[in-house]
């Protein structure tokens, strides 16, 4: 077949096409010609075969590679329709003389590259989406640890913008750290959250009252001044809530809630007296 | 179901078994209410360990249970309540007010303890 034959000059034409339109740019010139004959050994295959499966796989593990360096959609549909505009326009030249030929062919080229074009970019934007969840579970699972410091006393250090899912994940995390280490005082340190609104102020005040029900005695920590300006600008009733200034200072005062003494020896180490 | 009411020393333990009717929920507070004075008891613990709904209804009627308690002048604690119905209570708005809680029955009665230690002339009685 006529692609096949003139495959070394199509696919130069094509690499110097993507080159000039300054597509993938992330990726150096060797690679994008090693990618670019896989490519195009693909695209042909699928052309003569009518199978797309291979190509979805190979695109999804091109996308795999290529996206961590931070190549865009555009990019990646970018360079498929100009490989189907290159080999069109190959197509046309060599069949212009057989108009009857050509429109057969084209028949057959047209809605298979289409079909090519689609499949790229579904598999791209698809192993784009698989990467957003698998980082955003990364994230939610890191976000939320229940540390215990002492018996019976736990820290919740938060950091990072607080949704209502998160808010509400956070909770029930806080809830069955309470029950499983049987905790008494619990220290939220929200040093680490950049903005409080009223739906923030909000999830914590839910926290502590949750925390309440069992038992536990809630203090929060790190409002900086911005945030208890915002808090008291927009009337939010922190009332029930314990605040201290620090972690530092929620650890102290929690410890005095459970009747710990820290007291500092004379060779300078720390030890503690119940 | 009747709900048992325990004394233990100088404290009452109601300690709440299967699901309770609204029936037997009033019923808990008035016989509470009356052993209280019955056993001159100094305070009351109410431990909802096994329950795992907690309705507007109950929340309610454990509220007014407190406060008709420390009428007769004793302290009231719920315990043990499950980290699913606290989560629920809050996002529900349902409150219980300033009624003291613990994580459980053991909790519970060292709460009372510190809370009615030191109380005048219920603390000389050695708990009978």
């Amino acid at each position: 077949m006529h692609l096949r034959e003139n495959r070394t000059q199509l696919r130069e034409e094509w690499a110097r096409r993507v080159t000039e339109d300054q597509l993938l740019t992330a990726m150096t010139k060797e690679e994008i010609f090693a990618e670019a004959t896989t490519v195009y050994d693909n695209y042909v295959a699928v052309l003569e075969t009518g199978s797309v499966e291979a190509l979805q796989a190979y695109a999804r593990d091109l996308s795999e590679r290529i996206i961590p360096r931070g190549v865009e959609a555009n990019e990646v549909v970018g360079i498929v329709l100009l490989l189907r505009d290159v080999l069109g326009r190959s197509l046309l030249k060599k069949y212009q003389s057989d108009l009857v030929l050509l429109n057969r062919v084209m028949d057959a080229y047209e809605p298979a590259s289409n079909r090519i074009a689609n499949t790229v970019a579904v598999s791209f934007v698809q192993e784009r989406e698989r990467i957003i969840r698998q980082q955003q579970e990364a994230i939610r699972e890191l976000s939320t640890p229940v540390l215990q410091v002492r018996e019976r006393l736990l820290i919740l250090p938060i950091i990072g913008v607080i949704d209502s899912q998160r808010a509400r994940q956070v909770t029930e995390q806080l809830l069955r750290g309470i029950r499983a280490n049987r905790a008494k005082v619990v220290v939220i340190d929200i040093t680490g959250v950049p903005t409080v609104d009223s739906t923030v102020a909000n999830h914590l005040v839910q926290t502590v009252d949750a925390s309440r029900l069992m038992g536990a005695t809630v203090i929060v920590t790190g409002l900086s001044s911005e945030i208890a300006q915002t808090l008291v600008t927009i009337g939010v009733d922190l009332t029930k809530m314990k605040t201290v200034g620090d972690l530092q200072g929620g650890i102290e005062e929690a410890e005095r809630l459970l009747g710990y003494k820290v007291i500092l020896e004379e060779s300078a180490k720390e030890s503690e007296t119940p | 179901m009747r709900v048992p009411i325990l004394k233990q020393g100088g404290y009452l333990i109601a300690s709440v078994q299967s699901a309770l009717t609204d029936r037997d929920l009033l019923d808990l507070r008035d016989n509470l209410a009356q052993q209280v004075g019955k056993f001159r008891s100094r305070g009351v613990i109410i431990d909802v360990t096994s329950l795992d709904v907690l309705d507007s209804f109950a929340v309610r009627t454990l509220r007014t249970l407190a406060q008709m308690i420390r009428l007769r002048g004793a302290e009231t604690v719920i315990a043990g309540i499950q980290p699913e119905i606290a989560f629920a209570m809050v996002q529900l708005g349902l409150d219980l007010g300033d009624v003291a809680t613990a994580l459980d029955l053991e909790e519970g009665l060292v709460l009372l303890e510190r809370r009615t230690s030191g109380g005048g002339r219920r603390a000389k009685r050695s708990g009978n």
